[in-house]
This record gives structure tokens, C-alpha cells and sequence, in this order.
């Protein structure tokens, strides 16, 4: 497929016809046929040509594709791929009390799912208390609330927790949350060597997107490190961070800003490593990565390709990475939440069935498929049925999971993954002349380039550029929403109040106070955080306590404007 | 675009630790391509926060939204805030994931309109301009 193979002729019946004077021909006709649009391009406005052929792409098997399971993982992480394993379908869930979200666990359980993949409320997310002023009617309504040891014993109860493998999205708070699950084990007699999940801890995102931070970057960014280093030690079957493009893509960024942003994350996390003094290949193999699967089904495809293709790359030959698990992106996807609409909705479970087929021809690890009602409120019951019997039928009806990287050798495919390559590595550069990820942060670089991407979308909806059924098409009159709603009991609020009361008054208040005075001392001397959560965890502070102390000590961060 | 005698002043707002802000900061840019003056909240704001930023900035309008499922809470406690600050007067538009009834009770509160997803953009602005000339016209009425 390279380019200097273009010499060869296509033979025809009578006459040869050479390649370059029919490309030629073909191009006449093209520029003379009527065709629909001006230009046709992605959903993230990316050009594209009517028609790929073999001067269009340049591709080095070798070099650029090679066998799954071998660098540079373009076409896959495992070998066998899904014909040893199908992917993990991974939903995720939470909502009200710990005790109520218990109850769903128990019950995914007994119909036979292995994984728990927790949702916490805004306070939460946020570091505070069911009872903090800032709390106020956010308590249990995306998540569920979890403000101390307590109420994660609550959340574990009766489940064994040196068995399950449990998926934690949180950032800020993460390593305080990590803290109290290490703890709520200890008190079920479970030791932290043996626990096996993933934290999202991915807190750049969080700054460039989705916005649930506690302190300013860089004393994150130690707790990050320190949480690392805590668990390549003692909690050795722990993924530490999930980068996550997801969110970026969300807030509005195109395909190549995702992938750009989220490598360049990753990139961050194992530069803090080792400037901690980690070997690469100590913690590199327990990041793992998590991507947004949008509706632009073959550009998609191509952005998980290129995910891995680069990350091995840049893990190999620039960070020397020695250990092939450490060059490999294992990743896990959620269809876009914001490609739903609130008009027609039960036209999202098509809409997320073609983003679910994008991320298994993609190669994904894991799963998340949307409800079709989740722009109304939290799923309903037989929505989230629904969204995951979409994965099943993908599984057992396609066929498609029987052959690894089907796509591959494709010149679309291969033009396009090449493509968002190298919009990725120009961002690296851009990200490097402004200083690094966190500078960029600080002057609102990524924030503003996936605001711009955000309105460009929105405009080119309204002008009628592109189009959304039910929006700007085949719009109907009667269009309100035709299926009922989730609703979280307001009383869930007053039950965490009045738990996290009954708890105050009971706890030791010196033993507080001494594990308190302890977190303060770790951020200025140096000691390992994440044992000083621990402590603290057992001692009964609770999450709000543990985090008024860090924005004391760090510093909160600024959100740089804009607009 | 329908005209008006003076700039119309807007504070977009988030209330809540509610993180998502692409709509704020679309309908942000928005409105001032319709030649508004746009004051934008920043995220994790409380009820008096905005309140007091509408006070100080002396906006026409305040547009709020949210994500997280907490406007039922959220947005009756913006409008009071209002008032004990004397904005009872301003024009209070909100938006989010805001289920039918809720836009009802909203509506009734005292919120002269909620835009849901999908809504189109300049439909907005138009619908905000519009109000506001009406308001403009009898405030020059009374003088």
C-alpha cells in the first residue's frame, strides 16, 4: 500500500488502462456529477474525499500495524482478541443512599455481572459532606453520596469485597475515596493486597472538562503520584488513574482534540512518575484509558486505532518503557451521552447501537452503552435493559466480534487513522510550546480550543450544515417525551444528614483531631497521602473534613475565564 | 434580529457543583453574538453568589443552568435570593435536564421559560430580545 507501488497497472479485458489517466478519469466525473453538498465532511468537521485509494494513504504494515497483541497495537491488544474474551460490558450505576445503591449492586450480582462500576452524587465528586451548604439538593441525585467510612461499609455491605472487581469515576476526592475502600475492606477482614479495580483519578481532565476538582493542579498532582507509588507497593492489582477522553469529547471537542488531549494527559502522569523517581514500567501497565464513542462511526474506529498506535510509540521510544504492557492502551468506552436527544427518544437506542459497533470494531476492553432516556433524567429500569441487551445483540447476533481489526488495509481506514495521528502529534506540540499540560490549563488553552470546537458544532446544526433527526430533520410536532422518568426521593438528603449526625457524635473526637493534624502535616512534609487517608478513614473524618484540610493547605484552583 | 433601545445585559449562571457548562458557555456566546452583554458565572456557584453577581452587574436577565437533577432545590432559592436583593424584576430563563413537570412547577415559580435539549440556539436569543423590547417600551411608558 505504499506509495511507491503505484506503478502497477490495472489489467482489463482487451486494453491496460494506467492507474494515474484512470484516477484522472474518475476525478473528471466526480467534478462533474451533481452531488448533495458543497463538501462533505466528519462530525468533527474534518474534509473528506469521495474516495480512497492507494496513493491516498501511506502505510508501512510492519511499521504501522503489525499482529494484535505486538507494537505498535494498531490493530489490538490481545492476540486472540474477542474470540478468547468478548469485552466487559460494564454498566455504570448509582444513585440516592449507600444503601440503596447497595441493593442494585446485590442485584447485578445475582444476575451474574462480576464487575461494580460506582456513580457518586456532586458532593461527592466535589469533597464535601452530605451536610455541606454547597451540598444542597445535589445529595444522591447522579450518584450515590458517600461522605465517610461509614457510609462506604454501607455501600459494601454483604458483598466480598476481595472478590468483586469494583470501577470507582471519581477525581478530586479519589484518593480519600480509595482510602475509605481500603478501609471499609480492612473492616471485612480484607487485606489491600487483594482488592482489584479501577479509580478514574484522572484529574487534568477535570480541569480542561468535566470540572469536579478539589485543589489546584500541581498538590493534585502529588496525590496522584503519591497514590501510585501507595499502590504499585501495597494494592498491586489497582488501576491507579483511567485517562479519560470521554469528558473532553462531551464538553464538545472534536474526535482529534479527544485523542490529542487525553494522550497528552496520559503523557503527564507517567512524566510525574518518574519525576517521582518510579520506574516507568513500575506503574505504566496500570494506566489504563476511557473514550467516548460518537456517532461518526468510521472516524471513530480510527481515533481508538490511533490511541494505540501513538501511546505505544510514545511509550517505547520516548519514555523507554521496556515491559510491552506498559505501551499498551487497554481502554473502555461509553457511546456519547450528548449525541442523545430529548425529541424522539426512543431513536437513541440507534443512535447508541452504531456508537456501541464502533467501539468493539474499534478493539475496546469495556463497554458502557447509554439509555435512551438519560436526556430526560437518571435510566429507568427497562431503558438501561434496553442498552445493554444492545451490547448482547452486538455479541451474539453481528458476528462481528470473530474477526480481530476487521477494518484494517482499509485506505479509508488507514487515511483517517493516519490523519488523527497527526492532529494528535501537532496538539503535542502546541501543548509543548505552551509549557505542558498544566501551564495550559492555567491560561485556559484546552478549555477554550473545546468550547470553540462546542459553538462550531452548535452553528453548523442551526445553519443546517449537519443534521440530527428529530432537531433539524424529520422533526415532529408532538414532541414531547413519550416514556416515564427516573426520580430520585428528596428524603435521601435528610437520611445523610442525619446519618452523618449520628456518626459526629458517636466517633472519637482526639482521634479526629490527631488524624486530621496528620493529613495537614503529610502535605507539607513529604509523607505518602494516601496512608494518612487511611488512617484518617478509620479514625471516622469524613470526606469533607479530609478535603477542607487539602484546599487549606493547597490552594484551590482558579478557573481561568474564557469567554 | 429584533431591535432594542439598549444593550441587554445577561448573567449567565451555574449553580450548584453541577460541572457541565457546555450550554452555558454556548448560549453565553450566543447571546453576545446578538449583541448582548454576557457576564458568565463560572462553575460552582451558590444561590447568593449569583444573585449578588446579578445585583452588582445590574443584569436584565439571568439564565441558569443544570444538569445534576438539583433545580427543583436550586433554582426557587436563585429567585428568592433575587428578591431580597430587589431583581424580582429580572427575566429569569433557565435550562438543563429538567423533566415536563418540573418545567411546570418552574414556570410557575416565577421562570418565564426553561429550554430544554435541543433547543435552537438563536430561538434563544430571539425569544430573550423580544421579551426584553417589551419590557424596554414600558419602562419608557412610565418615563
Amino acid at each position: 500500500m505504499s506509495k511507491n507501488e503505484n506503478s502497477m497497472s490495472a489489467t482489463g479485458s482487451t486494453e491496460t488502462v494506467n492507474r494515474v489517466d484512470a484516477r484522472a478519469i474518475w476525478q473528471e466525473a466526480i467534478d462533474k456529477a451533481r452531488l448533495r453538498e458543497a463538501s462533505f465532511s466528519t462530525l468533527s468537521s474534518d474534509e473528506l474525499q469521495s474516495l480512497y485509494g492507494p496513493e491516498d494513504v501511506d502505510i508501512d504494515y510492519d511499521r504501522d500495524l503489525g499482529y494484535p497483541g505486538q507494537f505498535p497495537f494498531t490493530r489490538g491488544v490481545h492476540p486472540s482478541m474477542y474470540r478468547g474474551r468478548l469485552w466487559t460490558m460494564r454498566q455504570f450505576a448509582g444513585f440516592g443512599s449507600a444503601a440503596q445503591t447497595n441493593e442494585r449492586f446485590k442485584f447485578l450480582l445475582e444476575h451474574g455481572q462480576t464487575g461494580l462500576s460506582t456513580a457518586f452524587d456532586f458532593p461527592t465528586l466535589m469533597g464535601y459532606d452530605s451536610d455541606d451548604e454547597h451540598s444542597l439538593g445535589e445529595v444522591g441525585q447522579v450518584g450515590v453520596a458517600i461522605s465517610s467510612l461509614d457510609d462506604m461499609s454501607t455501600l459494601f455491605d454483604g458483598i466480598p469485597m476481595g472478590e468483586v472487581s469494583t470501577s470507582m469515576t471519581i477525581n478530586g476526592p479519589a484518593p480519600i475515596m480509595l482510602a475509605f475502600y481500603i478501609a471499609a475492606a480492612e473492616r471485612q477482614g480484607v487485606d489491600r493486597s487483594e482488592l482489584r479495580g479501577t479509580i478514574q483519578n484522572d484529574i487534568l481532565k477535570e480541569y480542561q472538562a468535566q470540572h469536579a476538582w478539589l485543589v489546584a493542579p500541581e498538590p493534585a498532582l502529588r496525590m496522584i503520584t503519591d497514590m501510585m507509588s501507595y499502590c504499585a507497593d501495597h494494592v498491586p492489582h489497582w488501576n491507579t488513574i483511567s485517562i479519560s477522553g470521554y469528558h473532553i469529547r462531551e464538553a464538545g471537542s472534536t474526535a482529534a482534540q479527544e485523542l490529542a488531549f487525553t494522550l497528552a494527559n496520559g503523557m503527564e502522569y507517567v512524566r510525574r512518575g518518574v519525576a517521582a523517581g518510579m520506574d516507568v514500567d513500575s506503574f505504566a501497565p496500570r494506566l489504563s484509558f476511557f473514550f467516548d464513542s460518537h456517532l461518526d462511526f468510521f472516524e471513530e474506529i480510527c481515533k481508538f486505532r490511533a490511541a494505540r498506535r501513538i501511546w505505544a510509540r510514545k511509550l517505547r521510544d520516548q519514555f523507554g518503557a521496556k515491559d510491552p504492557r506498559s505501551w499498551m492502551v487497554r481502554f473502555h468506552t461509553q457511546t456519547a451521552g450528548v449525541s442523545l436527544t430529548a425529541q424522539q427518544p426512543e431513536n437513541n437506542i440507534v443512535r447508541t447501537a452504531f456508537e456501541a459497533l464502533a467501539a468493539v470494531l474499534g478493539g475496546t476492553q469495556s463497554l458502557h452503552t447509554n439509555s435512551m432516556d438519560e436526556t430526560l433524567s437518571l435510566p429507568t429500569e427497562k431503558a438501561v435493559k434496553i442498552a445493554l441487551r444492545t451490547q448482547q445483540i452486538i455479541a451474539e447476533e453481528t458476528e462481528v466480534a470473530h474477526v480481530t481489526d476487521p477494518l484494517a488495509g482499509s485506505y479509508f481506514i488507514e487515511a483517517q487513522t493516519n490523519r488523527l495521528e497527526q492532529e494528535a502529534e501537532a496538539y503535542f506540540e502546541e501543548i509543548e510550546s505552551r509549557g505542558g499540560v498544566v501551564p495550559a490549563i492555567e491560561s485556559g488553552f484546552f478549555q477554550k480550543e473545546i468550547h470553540l470546537s462546542a459553538v462550531k458544532y452548535q452553528r453548523q446544526l442551526e445553519s443546517g450544515e449537519k443534521h440530527v433527526v428529530g432537531i433539524n430533520c424529520y422533526v415532529e410536532d408532538d414532541e414531547g417525551p413519550s416514556i416515564d422518568i427516573h426520580r430520585i426521593d428528596a428524603a435521601v438528603e435528610e437520611e445523610q444528614h442525619a446519618r452523618l449526625k449520628d456518626l459526629r457524635s458517636r466517633r472519637d473526637p482526639v482521634g479526629v483531631e490527631r488524624e486530621l493534624a496528620a493529613v495537614r502535616a503529610a502535605c507539607s512534609d513529604g509523607g505518602n497521602l494516601l496512608e494518612r487517608f487511611i488512617a484518617a478513614a478509620h479514625a471516622d473524618c469524613t470526606l469533607g473534613e479530609i478535603s477542607q484540610v487539602l484546599r487549606e493547605e493547597f490552594g484551590h484552583f482558579k478557573e481561568p475565564s474564557i469567554l | 434580529m429584533v431591535m432594542v433601545k439598549r444593550k441587554i445585559r445577561v448573567l449567565i449562571g451555574k449553580p450548584g457543583l453541577d460541572g457541565h457548562d457546555r450550554g452555558a458557555k454556548t448560549v453565553a456566546s450566543v447571546l453576545r453574538d446578538h449583541g448582548m452583554e454576557v457576564i458568565y458565572s463560572g462553575l460552582h456557584k451558590t444561590p447568593s453568589e449569583i444573585a449578588e453577581a446579578a445585583a452588582q452587574e445590574d443584569v436584565d436577565v439571568v439564565g441558569l443552568s443544570i444538569l445534576s437533577g438539583a433545580h427543583m432545590s436550586l433554582f426557587p432559592r436563585v429567585r428568592e435570593e433575587l428578591a431580597q436583593r430587589g431583581k424580582q424584576e429580572v427575566l429569569l430563563v433557565g435550562g438543563g435536564i429538567i423533566p415536563a413537570e418540573d418545567v411546570d412547577a418552574l414556570e410557575k415559580d416565577g421562570y418565564a421559560r426553561l429550554f430544554g435539549p435541543g433547543t435552537n440556539t438563536d430561538e434563544i436569543a430571539n425569544w430573550i430580545t423580544s421579551e426584553m423590547q417589551i419590557r424596554f417600551e414600558s419602562e419608557g411608558d412610565e418615563e
